[in-house]
């Protein structure tokens, strides 16, 4: 995994509540069974004038902030409140990432997206209404090492727990990190064994 | 750390999966139990066998093919969906290779995740259990720990036997009083959502407590936690009690009996403590449908629609003001891990039982939570009542729940649904999703428009 630490972009914003992994990848998108090719289907009910359309390139509606010249190769994305909301598909997060997204900062996030960003080193930043409404199309600094976001003058500190931000400034891939405590995780299961013995459905 | 001694039923869970500290504070929490259905199993799977990494324990890894599989009599491999069939061979593949138990598409016990698990007693009271599906938390209902996460996660958990995670809050949610006539689960949870937000329950487990709860039969239960990922929750969950141990009873996955005390131990200790409680009037509540794109645009059946965002009054094409009871429909549908149980189609047919649906609406359609619902259904007749009055019967999966391109309801429909969400396109491109229980549903199927189920009920 990409290692997260500072990144610099302008900042495009999508400036609506509860958008969620349907808007964000709609399942007709989906096409293989992998984590790839999924760019094409970002957002595609709003990106496109003929989302629908089977064959040849769809047009896009340039109405949408991302279709927008001044969008072109950003990093950061701005939105509302309970951001990724819905389905858990973390094929909207492969999508954002896919597409070139690095960083989403949104009032809140829905649980499910938010962890399956850190798993995939995109940064989840939380920040009131009006402070993301100001950095609308601005270039921002989103600094994970001195939790910060700075866009001109402005230093706006976040939150993140130690845990997510030590995964994403390291690039760590959790199950290498959680199979080095297997010797722990063992014996807790083999006391388990004889508590709960109904849990284990195997020989 | 807590210095009393009583614990919420949450708190009790997770300490008792507790395995260890990470380096970074957060904590290793093992996981008794992992579902994989074919729209994420193939890809979870195949990524770990790519590199190299088995599954821990297979015995407690269960797939199942629900969410593209054709719900039309006489199916196999091949879905409407483009390419859908990939999905369905590769999940086959890889869970035979991986050496997990598949509920293939033919399966005697084939459904939907959510509704086969307590089927088949593989969610136990104190248990947790992951999926990578948001609506996971319906198993909550049975007193176990049970959450969505995404397919990075169901990998994690596959090949560690844990999850890493921050230890969540607490939320409890009592509903006093009793439920009027006509009034359901379903609409608890939406009025839920409506009064405190689709990102209300954010960060939190929510317990939900109360008479109201504890008078719903285990399936309603399942209706209830089934929507706490509407309200942002990492999960509901339902202290189990004599309902609980009665219906998991001799399941194929289960105990014989639930007589051992450890069983009797598993609820929040009288005194323990939430971050954050809701106290919510069940007798007050009325039936609930949506009128927007998100589950927290829920009204009343008799009100009319609040101002909300104006994308929302533009694609649901309803105006702040007005009401909601006789705006036509086209679709009725009744379906989904929400309201497809036996339980659901047995009052859903009661209401319908010698009647017609009117003749505007242009499709009608029951899809079984699971296989056995399906047959069970079936030995009482109730097929026969849904296709005499004008609904098809199908063969059990997730269907139009949601739209995976190929069958979808006819264009820009306005559907009655009984399933979980509403979003923009999540039925199809431009179709108007109303979510309400299948009471509404079915009331609304007769009148040919959004109507009052009180009325057929008294
Ligand atoms: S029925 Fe609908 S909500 Fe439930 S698992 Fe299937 S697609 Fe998801």
């Amino acid at each position: 995994m990409t290692p997260f630490t500072t990144l610099t972009s302008r900042a495009v914003p999508l400036l609506r509540d509860n958008v969620d992994t349907d808007a964000v990848i709609p399942s007709r998108e989906m096409k293989s069974t992998g984590r790839t090719g999924l760019a094409d289907g970002l957002f595609a009910p709003w990106r496109y004038l003929d989302a629908g359309r089977e064959h040849g390139a769809r047009a896009p509606d340039p109405e949408f902030p991302l279709n927008r010249p001044e969008a072109s190769g950003a990093q950061i994305l701005l939105t509302g409140a309970n951001f990724g909301c819905g389905s858990s598909r973390e094929h909207a997060v492969w999508a954002l990432g896919e597409y070139g997204i690095r960083c989403v900062i949104a009032q809140s996030f829905a649980p499910i997206f938010r962890a399956n960003c850190i798993r995939n080193g995109l940064l989840p930043v939380a920040l009131p209404e009006a402070v993301i409404a100001a950095m609308a199309w601005q270039d921002v600094t989103v600094d994970l090492p001195a939790q910060n976001v700075r866009c001109g003058a402005a230093i706006h500190r976040f939150e993140i727990e130690h845990e997510p931000r030590q995964m994403l400034l390291e690039g760590l891939d959790a199950i290498d990190l959680t199979l080095k405590s297997l010797p722990a995780i063992e014996d807790w299961t083999s006391n388990d064994r004889k508590a709960r013995p109904w849990v284990y459905l195997g020989v | 750390m807590t210095v009393s001694n009583t614990k919420t039923l949450f708190e009790k869970i997770w300490d008792a999966h507790h395995v260890a500290y990470t380096g970074t504070g957060a904590s290793l929490i093992a996981i008794d139990r992992v579902f994989l259905h074919e729209r994420t199993g193939a890809a979870a799977l195949k990524s770990m066998a790519a590199a190299s990494r088995p599954v821990r324990d297979p015995a407690r890894v269960f797939a199942v093919m629900d969410h593209i599989v054709d719900t039309r009599p006489g199916r196999g491999d091949g879905t409407l969906m483009k390419g859908g069939s990939a999905f369905i061979t590769e999940t086959r593949a890889a869970a035979k290779a991986a050496g997990i138990t598949l509920f293939d598409v033919n399966d005697r016990d084939q459904g939907i995740t959510h509704v086969i698990s307590p089927e088949l007693g593989i969610v136990l009271p104190g248990v947790t259990l992951v999926a990578p599906d948001s609506h996971t938390c319906t198993q909550g209902a049975l007193g176990a720990l049970a959450w969505g996460i995404g397919s990075s996660e169901a990998e994690h958990a596959m090949a560690t036997g844990v999850l890493r995670l921050d230890r969540p809050k607490t939320m409890r949610i009592t509903y006093k009083g009793r439920l009027a006539p006509g009034v359901t689960a379903k609409d608890m949870i939406l009025a839920l959502i409506a009064a405190h937000g689709a990102g209300g329950g954010v960060g939190h487990v929510v317990e939900f407590a109360g008479e109201a709860v504890r008078a719903l039969d285990v399936e309603a239960r399942m209706t209830l936690c089934n929507m706490a990922t509407e309200f942002a929750a990492m999960t509901g969950i339902i202290a189990p009690d004599a309902k609980t141990f009665e219906y998991l009873a001799g399941r194929r996955y289960a105990p014989e009996n639930f007589g051992e005390p450890y069983w009797h131990t598993l609820k929040t200790d009288e005194g323990a403590r939430f971050d954050r409680e809701i106290e919510i009037d069940a007798a007050a509540l009325a039936p609930m449908v949506s009128w927007g794109t998100s589950p927290e645009h829920a009204m009343p059946v008799d009100g009319t629609v609040p101002q909300g965002p104006a994308r929302a009054h533009e694609y649901i094409g309803l105006a702040a003001g007005v009401k909601l009871l006789g705006t036509p429909i086209d679709v009725a549908f009744i379906g989904s891990c929400t309201n497809a149980r036996l339980s659901d189609l047995r009052r859903a047919a009661a209401l319908l039982k010698g009647r017609r649906i009117a003749p505007s609406i242009r499709k009608a359609m029951v899809v079984p939570g699971s296989s056995a619902v399906k047959r069970a259904a079936e030995a009482e007749g109730l097929d026969k009542v849904f296709t005499e009055a004008g609904f098809e019967w199908r063969a059990s999966g997730c269907s139009l729940c949601f739209f995976a391109g190929g069958e979808h309801f006819p264009d820009g429909s306005r559907t009655m649904s009984s399933t979980n969400r509403n979003f923009e396109g999540r039925q199809g491109p431009g179709i108007r999703t109303h979510i309400a229980s299948p009471e509404t549903v079915v009331a609304s199927a007769l009148a040919g428009s959004i109507a009052d189920p009180r009325e057929l009920v008294r």
